[in-house]
């Protein structure tokens, strides 16, 4: 099949299926409904595995398909095609759209079969898949931009599903004007590069970056991609804009597992790897980037110590594991930040549709004051959460070790890189293996709290499945890209990643300092085992029940009352900006709309129907009246006549 | 022939519809009529050259020769889609009100008839008087249409909406028969009242000095449809008239009559009055940008769902004026785009507030909540809408905001840059009312409906599926495939742009 055809049906087929469940929403029988939502995405995925099979055959400079549809906008010299492109970035994505994306289709047919609205649920899940579809093929930064807003109109939709409940579908507001705020940024960034380099098209765009890299704060290349990449702190959930992305988690389990985690909140970090030559091109830019990586990766990770809601744990964590992956794109990273694009999709996945599992046996309950001990009734669970769980804290050999160890050296060994950078990570991966652990002692391990009317069980094979195909993936992803050092050190294991990337990646133009494999080691071991003794610490409170809330406030005080409180963030934006801005906008329609610009409206009719008034008083219809106007008037006339 | 054909049939339905006997089939007999002015001017659309920036189908006779007065109409990219929008919401807006409007059927549709033809005469004429007088006329029959079939105060709003055009009116017929005094210089003596007699003159322009003859006529013309728009500070007849009129009047005067404004900067003030126009662009960007920004916060904290959407068409139209008076292709294309996405997504949803206004009796954000799980199929086409207003891609909106934002960056990045804050705050009044409309716990509305069971909510009706349909059909259609629209424009737009210094129009 030609290359054209395949990726028509690839994007095609999730619409189809939205189409399908769509038309037919009222109906609750999932399994149909199920079937015919993951089928498409499946159908998806054989058509990314087949178009991924093209590239490796094809020559390594020579590995893009493309698929030009119609002429979309052409106004002046202002030309967007729907046109999309299979390169070696964008198949590394629709395979972990559509793989990840089908394994949690599946997995939604247990999870939500006993929900009123599950067909529209699945029609919405297929349209969310078409527009990231668009939003990683789409070959130029508007198509991109119309699965970047698809995907956020997906999202509003999904986590206000739930609508009666007031709270959930301010949260699906919430998220919708959160990244508008970013698009808006966005909408300019292409202004910028568009009106400098004359198109939008990204492959072009790379082929003008600027060869010299720009000093300057307000060359082109480094204002459009700052613009650009406010607009990506808004879709990845980036401080200052990720406030929406914890409230996001009242959608259902598996859509927090597939958008917000898997596939939707790393589309920023797409945007910067596809547009690396640009980004290159303008250090400063990069340099923001970093910063706003690494202090979202501690921060978020701090206030994922205090949560108790299973999924605000994971939700902290995936805004601290988006960090990690702005930290390396924004040292030059921008193969480290793929790969851990990569893995983390497979183990956050895995973990948050753990704990759908566990919610779900848990009969609703998400406080993980109220579990403990489920290892012994959620054996599978437990197992492959334990598999998640050492990927994301970097336990050696596991997927995540390979990527946040390789986003660690390059944050300090790169040309762009800083000791601070590194400094920064470090804290992060030591806090994340804290928090993560706290997360599996208090769900899984230690004395069990559930109340005795809960009965916790398993959950039946088609939620298992694809936590076990996750599971196995978060274990072994990361051979497909270890660190030379390492791979060295296993009996040279090339690193495939990175060969795979290379054609698409542009090397900074700095020659970097040299380091010595000692330190890398050093670096690397100091780490780890930060990780592992910050793990144990964790294990050993948690399970003891020493880690209660009263006891960890009266040990840290007002440190802790600031970060439980998430830095009061969302109160600042509340009182600082919505709220006045909501009054102002009152007073300006109170003041200027009904006083001022009504007001001076009548005050004219007032004075226009006096004029009248006046007028009408000379015409009574009273005829002596007016005949002592008339006498009036010879007198006046005939006064006039005889003075002269 | 052609032309006055589809100008003047609405005329002659609506003579028949007033001697028309039988009562209980005006609404089926008006339909059908508006289907058959559709039909007719599609076959305009058919004849059309997209490729030729010309007047086309041109039709001119003497009328009153003495003053140079004729008959003179004709059509050219720019306006071709307006009149297209006309007679594709009127058959729309006479079904949308087949039970909304209860009494004085016949007068009704007369009005509708009637205004229809005046409205698309505005678009059409390309001579001043003619040109007024089907701008005035437009104003009898919406001002019957208010006052009869409208709301509370519809007396008050309806004055004022008179009067605040009239006010404009005024100093543009003052304008119009100054310029005519003037076209001998052109004709060779004789007065004239033709547009292209207008666009030869070369009317004095000191920069800097307010009292000269260019500056006077351009804010002449330019307040007459300022006012119409209506552009920031003179909007505030907006919201009165739109929340007392009936649904259709709301979304003819929404839909196109507010267009009439807009578009006659095109035909009227840029090609007249290009130095002045340029001189004073900043002042109307300003103003637009202002509109668009104002408009969008008060309609965050608008309680009635009308009165918000009133203001939203005050910020969506400020974006037109904002589009138009950047001068480039990007603006001037994208504003001609937006005028017709305005008539269709705020139409659609004036419509659909109509819809709900006749279940329920009220407007009020605060008494409704919980909406969706009663009425599931109104949700999701109020939704669409929604995202068509608030120009989400791949919807009608988006192509004609994004190009108008795109042409004032490259106007002022500044203009931009404060414009595009438009686009959250769109976002945040429209999911905001929807938030509170149609989630969240049961309101007021709809618990009271679920208790009694006469007043049970019914989901759309079979009627009002066909109203939507269309409506929805077109807001994808023209966010997919802009160019199936846009093509019959560009060239039009291109000529206006390049050649605005001494404008002609070809005559075809």
């Amino acid at each position: 099949m030609s290359h054209q055809a395949l990726i028509a049906i690839l994007l095609l087929s999730p619409f189809v299926g939205f189409l399908l469940n769509g038309l037919r929403y009222r109906s609750q029988n999932y399994v149909l409904a199920g079937s015919i939502a993951t089928g498409a995405v499946f159908v998806s995925f054989i058509c990314s595995v087949m178009l991924m099979m093209d590239l490796i055959a094809a020559p390594a400079d020579q590995r893009r398909l493309t698929a030009n549809f119609f002429e979309w906008i052409a106004v002046g010299g202002f030309k967007v095609n729907a046109g999309f492109v299979v390169d070696q970035i964008s198949s590394i994505m629709i395979l972990i759209i559509t793989g990840v994306g089908s394994l949690i289709h599946l997995f939604s047919i247990g999870y939500m079969h006993h929900d009123k609205g599950v067909t529209k649920y699945f029609a919405y899940l297929n349209l969310f898949v078409f527009n990231m579809l668009i939003l990683v093929l789409g070959d130029s930064l508007l198509t991109m931009f119309v699965g970047w807003e698809g995907v956020g109109l997906c999202s509003y939709l999904l986590i206000g599903f739930w609508f009666s409940d007031a709270a959930k579908a301010a949260a699906g507001m919430k998220a919708f004007i959160t990244n508008r705020v970013g698009d808006a940024a966005f909408i300019i960034g292409m202004f910028i590069l568009f009106f400098s380099f004359g198109t939008l098209n990204m492959y072009e765009l790379n082929a003008l970056a600027p060869t010299t890299v720009e000093a300057s704060w307000l060359g082109a290349a480094t204002l459009g991609t700052l613009m650009l990449f406010i607009g990506a702190t808004g879709k990845s959930a980036q401080v200052p804009l990720y406030v929406w992305l914890p409230d996001a988690m009242a959608g259902p389990t598996p859509v927090s597992a597939l958008i917000h985690a898997a596939t939707m909140v790393t589309a920023g970090v797409y945007m910067i790897v596809r547009l690396n030559p640009m980004f290159v091109a303008a250090p400063n830019t990069m340099m923001i980037v970093a910063i706003v990586g690494a202090i979202t990766a501690v921060m978020a990770a701090t206030i994922g110590l205090t949560q108790y809601d299973i999924k605000k744990i994971l939700a902290y964590s995936t805004v601290s594991q988006l960090g990690y992956m702005f930290l390396a794109v924004g040292v030059g990273a921008f193969g480290a930040g793929m790969m851990h694009l990569m893995t983390h999709a497979f183990f956050k996945a895995l973990m948050f549709l753990g704990s759908g599992s566990v919610i779900h046996a848990m009969e609703g309950e998400q406080d993980t004051r109220l579990m403990g001990g489920l290892k012994k009734y959620l054996p599978i669970t437990h197992f492959t959460f334990l598999m998640g769980w050492l990927a994301i804290i970097g336990f050696p050999l596991f997927s995540g070790f390979f990527s946040k160890d390789e986003i660690l050296w390059q944050s300090f060994a790169s040309p762009r890189g800083s000791v601070f950078l590194w400094v920064a990570g470090a804290i992060g991966a030591t806090l994340t293996a804290f928090y993560m652990t706290r997360l599996m002692a208090l769900t899984f391990w230690g004395k069990s709290r559930v109340p005795k009317e809960v009965h916790p069980h398993e959950s039946p094979v088609i939620m298992t499945i694809p936590l076990i195909v996750l599971a196995i993936l978060s274990v072994v992803g990361g051979f497909i890209g270890v660190p030379h050092l390492i791979g060295e050190y296993l009996g040279h294991i090339p690193n495939y990643w990175a060969e795979w990337l290379a054609p698409v990646i542009k090397t900074l133009p700095e020659a970097a300092a040299p380091h010595t494999a000692t330190q890398e080691w050093a670096l690397m071991t100091t780490s780890v085992t930060l990780a592992l003794i910050s793990a144990f610490v964790a294990y050993r409170i948690y399970t003891s029940g020493k880690g209660t809330n009263e006891a960890i406030a009266k040990a840290f005080g007002p440190v802790y009352n600031v970060v439980n409180n998430k830095y009061f963030v969302d109160e600042a934006y509340f009182g600082g900006i919505i709220n006045p801005l909501v009054k102002q906008s009152q007073n300006l329609w109170m003041y200027i709309d009904v006083n001022f610009i009504d007001k001076t409206t009548h005050v004219i009719s007032d004075m226009t129907k006096g004029a009248g008034s006046l007028a009408r008083s000379f015409q009574t219809g009273n005829m002596q009246q007016y005949a002592m106007y008339i006498g009036l008037g010879v007198v006046v006339v005939l006064t006039f006549v005889l003075m002269r | 022939m052609l032309l006055s054909v589809v100008l003047f049939l609405p005329l002659v339905f609506a003579a028949i519809l007033a001697l028309w006997p039988q009562k209980s089939t005006i609404r089926h007999l008006a339909l059908g009529f508006s289907l058959i002015e559709f039909l007719a001017s599609l076959a305009i659309l058919r004849n059309f050259d997209a490729n030729s920036a010309a007047l086309q189908m041109v039709e001119q006779y003497a009328w009153v020769p003495r003053f140079g007065i004729s008959y003179f109409i004709g059509i050219d990219g720019i306006s071709l889609m307006l009149i297209m929008l006309t007679t594709f919401l009127t058959p729309i807006i006479i079904l949308g009100s087949w039970t909304s409007i209860a009494d004085r059927v016949k007068g009704f549709h007369v009005a509708l008839f009637v205004l229809q033809t005046a409205m698309m005469g505005s678009f059409l004429a390309m001579d001043a008087v003619l040109f007024y007088v089907f701008w005035e006329l437009s104003l009898v029959p919406m001002y019957f249409i208010v006052g009869i079939w409208g709301g509370a105060r519809r007396i008050y709003a309806t004055i004022k909406f008179f009067i605040y055009t009239m006010a404009g009116s005024v100093l543009m017929l003052l304008a119009i028969i100054f310029l005519m005094r003037l076209t001998p210089e052109v004709t060779g003596g004789s007065i004239s009242a033709s547009l292209l007699d207008f666009y030869k003159l070369q009317i004095p322009f000191v920069a800097g000095e307010f009292f000269t003859a260019q500056t006077l006529l351009f804010f002449a013309f330019a307040l007459a449809f300022a006012i119409k728009v209506p552009l920031f500070p003179l909007h505030t007849w907006l919201p009165d008239a739109h929340v007392e009129a009936p649904t259709p009047g709301s979304v003819v005067l929404a839909g196109v009559m507010l267009k009439m404004g807009t578009f006659c900067y095109l035909r009227w003030v840029i090609p007249l009055f290009p130095e002045a126009a340029e001189h004073f662009a900043w002042f109307f960007v300003a103003l637009g940008v202002i509109g668009i920004v104002y408009g969008a916060l008060v309609a965050m904290v608008q309680p009635d769902v009308k009165k918000l959407v009133a203001y939203s068409s005050v910020s969506h139209m400020g974006y037109v004026i904002l589009g138009i008076f950047v001068m480039n292709q990007y603006g001037v294309n994208g504003a001609l785009y937006q005028m017709l996405n305005h008539g269709i997504s705020t139409g659609a949803l004036f419509l659909l507030i109509g819809m709900i206004y006749e279940r329920t009796h009220s407007r009020m954000i605060a008494k409704y909540g919980g909406l969706a799980s009663a009425l599931p199929v109104f949700t999701i086409m109020f939704i669409i809408v929604t995202m068509s207003s608030i120009a989400v891609p791949l919807t009608n909106g988006f192509i004609g905001e994004f190009l108008i934002l795109m042409g004032s960056f490259q106007y002022s990045p500044m203009a931009a840059g404060i414009s595009v804050l438009g686009v959250i705050l769109g976002a945040a009044y429209m999911l905001w009312m929807v938030k509170r409309v149609f989630f969240g716990p049961k309101g007021e509305i709809v618990t009271h409906a679920e208790e009694d069971k006469e007043h049970a909510l019914h989901d759309l009706s079979v009627r009002e599926w066909v109203v939507m349909t269309p409506l929805i059909i077109l807001i994808f259609w023209m966010g997919i495939f802009p160019n199936h629209f846009m093509d019959y424009s560009k060239k039009s737009v291109d000529h206006l742009i390049s050649n605005k210094h001494n404008y002609t129009l070809e005559v075809k």
